[in-house]
């Protein structure tokens, strides 16, 4: 089935079979392997990219659900040569360490900013609830959220 | 995980979504958010012969105000219902219920109907609207039918819905005045989804005694279900403490516990009971 997408700005029309999931055609055909693939059974949030500007799971949605759609993953977040405000606010707090888990977590954090410009440490942590680090023990990535929610860009772009 | 192959239909009305379902004889489902069917196709417990997409219909999601009540369109998503003002203000318990679903990115694409369509013993929404004494449109046979709540969840992962059927709108009535509601969970840690889960809706005359209350349960047993025991201990007494907890030990009459991984019957029978006294002491807390 032909769909048309578009990701990070390029749009462009693909061959893809009806059972083709979102995250592999985004890593396989499009060759964006920044949205990474965690658990598999909707579970961990590695795999989450907004599509026509909500969080979704890309391993949770066929591709051709999302034919038409715009969609932003993490290469799309940096504008040329800076960092998004969620971005520079996980390296300066020291948000991650293996940086699975980050992809997902920057642009589902990005969400939860975007409709909650300003929020408690409990509402970071209940929006974070479908992203899960094994590392970090997420005391960073809070104070990452925290830290970005401070700074006067916070939020989606 | 990659399931295996079907055909894919993304049909622009409801009328042919439903000619196209009954071409497949049982063999087709309709995908709404797919946060229950592409997991379960994923892991090949649901193998189909044809997905009929209901996306691309326009005029599926709505929320609006109707004689006090609402009518809420079946692709409505968590997100929608949290988020909505309408809801928030004509069925609080609906709003509440729905903003614990699961995270994020689950209620940015999970709907309303396919939450009850899917029947999960274990699921938010249906407590809710049992409380509610929601309806739902149904379409699919010669005539539209409508179901109640009380009706349309039968069983695990079965309502009440026949082949080809599809849930068309949800309707939910208005709330009295002096009514109190609240909706408690303990979620598993890693799902979200309800251990044991308790909404309940209370009001009260100008004295205070009750004289309507509504507790639902779900997690606990195989479908959700009303608590019909404790409606009936409850209705023209007043909301005390003391009746509360007289209450909630009334909460586990006919229930057939499940035990699994998340907890033996015994926990969640004594969830059951916790929550239904948390529950209702907030409800009737927020009566004005
Ligand atoms: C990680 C995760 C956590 C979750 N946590 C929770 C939770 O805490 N609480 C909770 O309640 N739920 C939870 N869910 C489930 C979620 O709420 C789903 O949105 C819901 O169960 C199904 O809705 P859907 O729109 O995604 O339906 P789909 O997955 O598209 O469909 C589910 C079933 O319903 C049928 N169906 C869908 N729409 C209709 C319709 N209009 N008419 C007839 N049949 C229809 C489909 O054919 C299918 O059989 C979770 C899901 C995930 C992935
Ligand atoms: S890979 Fe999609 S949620 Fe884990
Ligand atoms: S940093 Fe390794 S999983 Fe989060």
């Amino acid at each position: 089935m032909k769909i048309n997408i578009t990701i990070n700005g390029e749009a462009r029309v693909d061959d893809v079979e009806p059972r083709t999931l979102l995250v592999h055609y985004i890593r396989e055909t499009r060759r964006l392997t920044g949205t990474h693939i965690g658990c598999d059974t909707s579970q961990c949030g590695a795999c989450t990219v907004l599509v026509d500007g909500l969080a979704v799971k890309s391993c949770s949605l066929f591709a051709v659900q999302a034919d038409g759609s715009i969609i932003q993953t993490i290469e799309g977040v940096a504008s040329d040569d800076s960092l998004h405000p969620v971005q520079e606010a996980f390296w300066l707090e020291h948000g991650l360490q293996c940086g699975y888990c980050t992809p997902g977590m920057v642009i589902t954090l990005m969400q939860v900013l975007e409709r909650n410009p300003s929020p408690s440490e409990a509402e970071v942590r209940r929006g974070i609830a479908g992203n899960l680090c094994r590392c970090t023990g997420y005391q960073n990535i809070i104070a990452a959220a925290m830290r970005a929610a401070g700074s006067s860009k916070g939020g989606n772009q | 995980m990659i399931p295996a192959a079907f055909e894919y239909h993304a049909p622009k009305t409801l009328r042919q979504a439903i000619s196209t379902l009954r071409k497949y004889d049982g063999e087709a489902r309709v995908l709404a958010g797919g946060m229950s069917l592409v997991p379960m196709m994923k892991l090949r417990l649901a193998n189909l012969a044809a997905v009929v997409d209901l996306g691309r219909i326009k005029g599926l999601s709505f929320i609006q105000e109707v004689n006090g009540g609402l009518s809420i369109g079946p692709m409505t998503t968590h997100y929608d219902i949290e988020s909505s003002e309408v809801v928030q203000r004509i069925s609080p318990i609906l709003a509440e219920a729905a903003a614990l679903v699961g995270d994020v990115q689950v209620r940015n694409r999970g709907t309303i109907g396919g939450s009850v369509a899917h029947a999960d013993p274990a699921a938010d929404l249906p407590a809710a609207l049992l409380v509610l004494h929601a309806k739902f449109s149904i379409a699919g046979s010669a005539r539209r039918r409508i179901v109640r709540a009380d009706r349309m969840f039968v069983d695990a992962y079965t309502s009440a819905l026949e082949e080809g059927e599809v849930i068309a709108g949800v309707h939910v009535p208005a709330m009295p005045p002096r009514t109190g509601w609240s909706y408690k969970k303990l979620a598993n840690r890693a799902s979200r989804f309800a251990i044991v889960g308790i909404a309940t809706q209370v009001t009260t005359d100008e004295q205070g005694v009750c004289t309507r209350a509504r507790v639902a349960i779900t997690g606990a047993g195989p479908a959700p279900t009303r608590a019909r025991t404790i409606e009936r201990y409850l209705t023209g007494k007043k909301l005390t403490p003391l009746n509360i907890t007289k209450s909630a030990t009334r909460a586990i009459a006919g229930i057939e516990f499940l035990g699994d991984v998340h907890g033996s019957p015994e926990y969640r029978k004594h969830l059951t009971m916790e929550l239904t006294k948390q529950a209702l002491t907030e409800a009737s807390e927020r009566i004005r």
